[in-house]
């Protein structure tokens, strides 16, 4: 169910040319994602063809610097196994600081960080880009539709547009739906100070195109589902341990709520005589 | 202890003779726990339960954080990510720190309300009630302290907003904007200040805890019909009232429990709900976030802080009569304390002999849309300040301060109270009929 809306955005920083306009109206699709909802969980292959995506377009620019190779054989996550783990860290070179030199990484040593200074780490990206969620950042998008960072990035990945007829034709970046706090052309706002076109133009050039990647397990990579995956990837990334917090969640509610039953009852019986027992008189 | 006539600790053991001779720590334990407490009680009595509890949860869970963290401003996001991702139920203990916060500040606003509705701030339990406030400044400090700590965006820029408060006092504010943060700017000597002082102050609270506690156990609990507990005899005091073990203890140990479990729903399922999200972006003093809001429980005050802008006429008269000294900063800073300082002082601003909202029947109103109030500033202040956020905001503050400086002291002397039941004895009787109720079930609780 794929549910279009049209949200203002609160600033998602950092990405953009110079903002014009600090806020535009964004278009954010509520895709959706196995994880969501208390009963969700990680699809361990949308989770690997993420990594795929990731390893080979994002991490050109992109680090992802509190993720350590070793996560990616932890429960809840994409589950390599170890062998697979070892090799793909060996893939990378990380700065040994004892042997003053390069050597391959070990699935002890952290993923690389960005290599380029304006393209930010992705390691809590789906975590910190939350904050569009819903009429002015009021969370009840997020409340009750799910929609959150996720929701958003996957959005800004397959948002990109040709750009509208009134911009000039060298305005600087590309012109993308989803993301409100790019640089906005003076030509494309009306004599009341509305912008008549969503979103606003980005400095990322667009990362997917479709077909970016040959999935081994032969899943279709439209554009879409790319976007999709490497974002569920990035939810992984930034809340590597959800699997585990849902499960105590359910833990604790689930004893609490029984605490609270046989507490009903002591109470109740304990009460019964003051309340409706023999009165003195 | 208590003003009401009670039975007293009496030593059954020479073991406990013996220690009772020397150190009364069993007597002071057991009168503490069998203090007779009104047996009227509503559901609003069980929020202080809640509360000494989620002081001891944040207490060991930031204890234990504490481990794990480094208060170092190039270290003090890693540490943190650190916790969340490789201390064993480092990701439990941070969320349920950090909601715990939450949790802290729904369970004193439900406090001071159930104190603002029934008049438990009156004579003579005042100094419990300033207490009580002391406590509130403390947790606000606290709370205001550990959300700089994480030294994400909105820790970065928040504390630069808030000591900036300091900063608009005339004459000696730019002194005292530096002295707190021990620089010119938010930087490592304020977070590890912060840090200290996080640690310091739950100990405070703690503290006070105890007096707040002695407070109104020397007057004996407040009830919801503001009638006082009769203490002419013994056998009096006990109609009116039934031992805090067992009859509260299970009974707030009970809504304790249900709260517990919406809040480990919260923890497990949502639990940057209650966050901002540029908290996940690590502190960038060049990259200023372009709404910095404070968490939830600072937005009914923060609402009030903005309301005051240049082009409303007190702050104009203000500005006038002090030869231009108070600007409209400082004077939002002065109705941002202040909005607090009135709550401080209803004790004397309420000028009604009668306690219980219950039978006010004026009251009871007024009090509602305080209540209201409260939540259309707390949205005001999430609101960006600009078109009519700010006079919404300046309406409510403007309430805020006419309910507790106007209408408090007028609604005592214009106000019919409605009649109150003679005894506590008399108001749980009409609740709980003996001729409709246990003297016909079948099941017969046991001794």
């Amino acid at each position: 169910m794929l549910k279009t809306v049209t949200l203002a955005a609160i600033a998602a920083m950092g990405l953009s040319a110079p903002a014009l306009a600090a806020e535009s109206d964004t278009l954010i699709t509520d895709y959706d994602f196995p994880y969501e909802g208390p009963f969700g969980a990680f699809d361990q292959m949308q989770l690997q063809r993420g990594l795929q995506v990731y390893t080979e377009i994002c991490a050109a620019c992109h680090g992802l610097k509190y993720v350590s190779y070793r996560n990616l054989h932890d429960e809840g996550g994409p589950g390599l196994p170890e062998d697979q783990v070892r090799a793909y860290a060996a893939q990378f070179e990380t700065f040994d600081e004892e042997l003053d030199d390069f050597r391959p990484a070990t699935p002890a040593d952290k993923f690389p960080e960005s290599s380029l200074p304006e393209a930010p780490d992705l390691s809590l990206m789906a975590k910190s880009r939350a904050g569009f969620s819903g009429p002015y950042g009021s969370g009840l998008n997020q409340l009750f539709k799910g929609m959150g960072g996720p929701e958003y990035i996957a959005s800004l990945l397959t948002g990109y547009q040709e750009a509208p007829a009134c911009a000039p034709e060298d305005f600087p970046g590309y012109y993308n739906v989803a993301f409100g706090a790019g640089g906005f052309p003076e030509e494309c706002i009306d004599d009341h100070g509305h912008h008549e076109v969503p979103g606003s133009w980005i400095s990322m050039p667009p990362p997917l195109l479709g077909d970016d990647v040959t999935y081994e397990d032969g899943h279709p990579a439209t554009i879409e589902e790319e976007a999709k995956d490497v974002t569920a990837f990035m939810m992984w990334t930034a809340e590597p341990k959800m699997m585990a917090r849902k499960q105590a969640g359910f833990t604790g509610v689930l004893f609490l709520g029984l605490l609270a039953v046989l507490l009903y009852f002591t109470n109740k019986r304990i009460w019964h005589r003051a309340k409706y027992g023999q009165r003195d008189e | 202890m208590s003003g009401i006539p009670h039975d007293h600790y009496e030593p059954k053991t020479g073991g406990e003779r013996w220690l009772n001779n020397r150190l009364p720590v069993l007597g002071l334990l057991y009168d503490t726990l069998m203090i007779p407490t009104p047996k009227n009680l509503n559901w609003m009595w069980i929020w202080g339960i809640v509360l000494t509890f989620t002081l001891v949860l944040q207490i060991v869970t930031g204890i234990v954080l504490v481990m794990h963290y480094t208060p170092h401003v190039d270290m003090a996001f890693a540490s943190v990510e650190h916790i969340m991702r490789d201390v064993n139920g480092g990701f439990m203990l941070r969320y349920i720190h950090s909601n715990g916060a939450s949790l802290f500040f729904v369970a004193v606003y439900a406090h001071i309300f159930r104190s603002l509705y029934y008049g438990s701030y009156k004579a003579p339990r005042e100094v419990t009630w300033i207490i009580g406030i002391l406590m509130y400044l403390l947790m606000m400090g606290t709370a205001f302290m550990g959300y700089v700590l994480p030294w994400g965006q909105m820790s970065f820029h928040g504390t630069a907003v808030i000591t900036g408060l300091f900063g608009a006092v005339p004459f000696v504010g730019e002194a005292i904007q530096t002295w707190l943060l021990g620089a010119s700017a938010v930087g490592q000597p304020a977070l590890n200040r912060f840090f200290s002082l996080h640690y310091l102050m739950p100990f405070i609270i703690a503290g006070l805890t105890i007096v707040h506690i002695w407070a109104f156990h020397s007057t004996g609990n407040n009830n919801p019909t503001g009638v006082e507990v009769r203490r002419t005899s013994k056998e009096e005091a006990k109609r009116d009232t039934l031992p805090f073990w067992p009859y509260f203890v299970l009974k707030d140990l009970f809504a304790l429990a249900i709260i517990l479990a919406v809040f480990f729903a919260i923890v497990g399922f949502m639990p940057n709900y209650l966050g901002h999200p540029d908290n996940y972006i690590e502190a960038n003093p060049l990259s200023t976030p372009a709404h910095i809001v404070p968490e939830w429980y600072f937005l009914p005050f923060y609402a009030i802080l903005r309301a005051f802008t240049a082009d409303v006429w007190v702050v104009m008269f203000a500005n006038w009569i002090t030869f231009g000294i108070v600007d409209a900063k400082f004077f939002g800073v002065i109705a941002m304390f202040g909005a607090i300082a009135v709550i401080a002082l209803a004790p004397w601003l309420d000028t009604s002999s009668v306690r219980s909202g219950r039978y006010r029947p004026m009251f009871k109103w007024w009090f509602a849309l305080l209540v209201l109030d409260f939540f259309v500033l707390m949205w005001g202040g999430a609101m960006p300040a600009e078109g009519i956020y700010p006079y919404i905001s300046l309406i409510g503050a403007a309430y805020w301060f006419a309910y507790f400086l106007v209408i408090l002291p007028l609604l005592g002397v214009i106000e019919k109270p409605l009649p109150m039941p003679a005894t506590i004895e008399d108001d749980f009787n009409a609740h709980y009929d003996p001729k409709t109720g246990g003297t016909h079930t079948a099941v017969k609780p046991a001794e």
